[in-house]
């Protein structure tokens, strides 16, 4: 569990690496870009925007019937659907598969949910090889490091990095900074995982529940080599990913790979709905479907933070997010960075632990002009800062008030006060104007780094008066 | 363990249904709706967009291009569906000593997972349908052209036929009613396998085929 001083030092490291501003900079210049040509006409954005919001409220305000429905259409389809309400549940749930199977090695499709598990460590501490296949995920893998970024997650990392790090890890293939090349290297090592691996894993983007459909959004094809090539697929996807209807999947299709890198379809959609049937020659004989609360139904119970579960994991709030582009993936130190991470985690977690993420924010709102389903990031972002300084002990966030400090609850309460009444608030703007000269103006970090402001000699009251304004 | 997650998770869901700002009343997204001409125009150049090779044919003779195109790529064999919708065509076309070599293997995988994986070139198969506005071909894999036959083989030759372009996914979903049929595996394809996961740069290839070429036959005139 990452702690707020973690955060401060990772913050200041990735500041001072240049090399992953300038990465970071260049990647999200290019995804902004390629975003905004798929969408030319912003009135048609915006009522498409409308109808993927739609589209989401629509599953979440009947979530329950939702999962269920999902549940038995699965399961009539031969999918075997299972429930898990903590990572560590889910973990075991894999694990007995995999047990059951006898298998030594577990291929992966791209899976925010099993990072959030960490799957990888754990099946690994049981003796099971777990080996990524989506190139970025592949390199990162070998590389020892986590995503930085939902969508491409080896973005901090150069070719010349990646070229050194193949090099290090099969010095029998020739040395390359080529990406072809290096792209043909990869094809060749993990072609024969998927040839051998008796077990396939992946996340699910959309599961239409009318018909009991898991679909995944990917350019590479090696999720559909998960889904298809070992004899056992298994799904991990959150509750919250499920849709009423498969007329929905289009048009969230449509705002998913627009808003993620500018495509204006993925080379493939795979919409699985069940294992091999009798007579097929191809596909998984078993699939599994895990669906994993970890903290999403506490989230559900707040009438405002429901809001938070809409996000179809595009990554467009953190391309364009002015934070996450000067430090990156890495230093927010979750599964999911950048504004929805700052807003997501922090439930998930408890605000004790990670009550910093959503003050890492400048609420410019750039995240919630682009977000393909309309969440009111900042809105939710001011909502958790709130919910780190109330001692109230209303509603369901887990950590509430552990920020909260003595000094700055009475400083607010005296600051309301003095609003509320004209002759102190008088009083006190005279001594401060007053005293300006000898008032001490360190204000904490922010001073560190700039000079202190000056309190003016003037209050802005008293200059419009002297100006002439009329306040009445 | 597992009911008792179950039952546990849809208990808090069910004791708190949000209501939300945001109308739930269905939208209607106004999608384009090409003639025919603009839709094979708009579907040829998505695809060749995405790096796809698309090559118009006649439905008469749409073999000619395919041998060309074989004959060209210098492949050694081709792996096609004895018992599907081009098997007819393909081999009345074939001369048996001719390269590159017609292979059909209708075993279950497991059966030839090593040749497939290794050995076969290129794969040819039909599409159910295609979409215009994305450049998308769909296929609903069958006993006869199975899902690994798009998937594995460094080369897919995929033939389409102009009268089953759709303008939208949209409008498939609804047209063919797909909720109602959906089968144990769907597939939307848009182009060749890429990646752009090292420094943005876009590779092709990454596990599936390098290259995607579609024969595009044009409509049976109407009687």
């Amino acid at each position: 569990m990452q702690r707020n001083a973690d955060f401060h030092t990772r913050t200041e490291e990735a500041l001072a690496n240049a090399q992953l501003k300038a990465s970071l900079r260049s990647a999200m210049d290019g995804l902004m870009a390629s975003r905004k040509a798929c969408f030319p006409d912003a009135d048609a954005f915006e009522r498409l925007r409308l109808r993927g919001a739609q589209i989401r409220v629509n599953a979440l305000s009947k979530l329950p019937q939702l999962l269920e429905l999902l549940e038995r259409n699965c399961t009539r389809n031969g999918i075997r659907v299972h429930w898990a309400e903590s990572v560590d549940e889910a973990n075991e749930t894999v694990l007995g598969i995999m047990r059951e199977h006898q298998a030594a090695l577990l291929i992966k499709g791209k899976s925010m949910v099993s990072e959030e598990m960490d799957l990888n460590r754990f099946l690994e501490s049981h003796g099971i090889e777990c080996l990524e296949s989506d190139l970025g995920e592949y390199i990162l893998q070998l590389a020892g490091e986590p995503p930085s970024h939902i969508v491409a997650p080896a973005i901090h990392k150069t070719r010349q990095d990646i070229a050194k790090l193949f090099k290090q890890k099969f010095p029998d293939i020739p040395y390359s900074e080529d990406v072809d090349t290096l792209t043909r290297n990869a094809r060749g090592i993990l072609r024969k995982k998927f040839h051998a691996a008796s077990v396939g894993l992946s996340g699910v983007n959309f599961a239409v529940a009318e018909s009991g459909t898991l679909c995944l959004v990917e350019n590479e094809g090696n999720g559909r080599m998960c889904t298809t090539v070992p004899p056992v697929h298994i799904a991990v996807t959150g509750i919250e990913k499920v849709v009423e209807k498969l007329e929905h999947i289009p048009p969230l299709l449509k705002l998913l790979t627009r808003s993620a890198t500018g495509q204006r379809i993925t080379t493939y959609f795979n919409m699985i709905s069940s294992p091999r049937k009798t007579g097929e020659k191809d596909g998984p004989k078993e699939v599994h479907l895990i669906l994993l609360d970890n903290g999403r139904s506490r989230i559900y119970e707040d009438e405002e933070l429901v809001n938070t579960l809409r996000c179809i994991r595009c990554g467009a709030c953190m391309n364009h997010c002015p934070i996450y582009t000067r430090i990156g993936g890495h230093a927010y130190g979750t599964t999911i960075p950048g504004p929805i991470g700052s807003v997501l985690e922090p439930q998930k977690a408890g605000l004790k632990s990670l009550g910093e993420l959503p003050v890492a924010s400048t609420l410019c709102g750039a995240c919630a002009e682009v977000c393909p389903v309309r969440i009111p990031i900042p809105r939710l972002l001011n909502r958790l800062r709130f919910e780190r300084i109330r001692n109230d002990h209303v509603g369901t966030t887990r950590g509430q008030g552990s920020s909260r400090t003595f000094n700055e609850a009475i400083a607010w309460k005296a600051w309301s006060w003095l609003h509320r009444n004209p002759v102190g608030y008088r009083l006190a703007m005279t001594l401060v104007t007053r005293l300006r000269n000898i008032l001490p103006l360190g204000i904490g970090p922010w001073t560190q780094a700039r000079k202190a402001p000056r309190i003016a000699a003037k209050t802005l009251h008293q200059r419009a008066r002297e100006e002439g304004f009329n306040d009445q | 363990m597992i009911n008792r997650a179950r039952d546990a998770i849809l208990e808090r869901l069910r004791n708190r249904q949000p209501g939300f700002d945001i109308p739930s009343q269905s939208l209607a997204v106004e999608t384009p709706e090409w003639p025919m001409q603009a839709r094979i125009a708009q579907f040829k150049s998505m695809l060749e967009s995405a790096r796809a090779e698309v090559y118009p044919a006649e439905p008469g003779n749409w073999t000619q291009t395919l041998r060309r195109l074989v004959a060209e790529k210098r492949i050694d064999n081709l792996l096609y569906a004895k018992h599907g919708p081009l098997a007819e065509a393909i081999e009345s076309a074939w001369v048996e000593t001719e390269k590159p070599e017609l292979i059909c293997d209708q075993r279950p995988i497991e059966g030839w997972k090593d040749e497939l994986f290794f050995h076969i070139d290129a794969s040819i198969t039909s599409t159910r349908a295609a979409i215009a506005e994305t450049g998308t071909l769909i296929l609903w894999p069958t006993q006869d052209e199975p899902r690994t036959w798009s998937l594995v083989p460094p080369i897919h030759f995929v033939v389409v036929d102009a009268d089953k372009l759709y303008n939208t996914f949209a409008e498939v979903v609804e047209t063919e009613a797909w909720a109602q049929q959906m089968p144990s595996n769907a597939l939307l394809i848009s182009g060749p396998s890429k990646s752009a996961d090292i420094q943005q740069t876009l590779a092709y290839g990454v596990h599936g085929p390098t290259e995607l070429i579609v024969i595009l036959r044009s409509a049976e005139p109407k009687q």
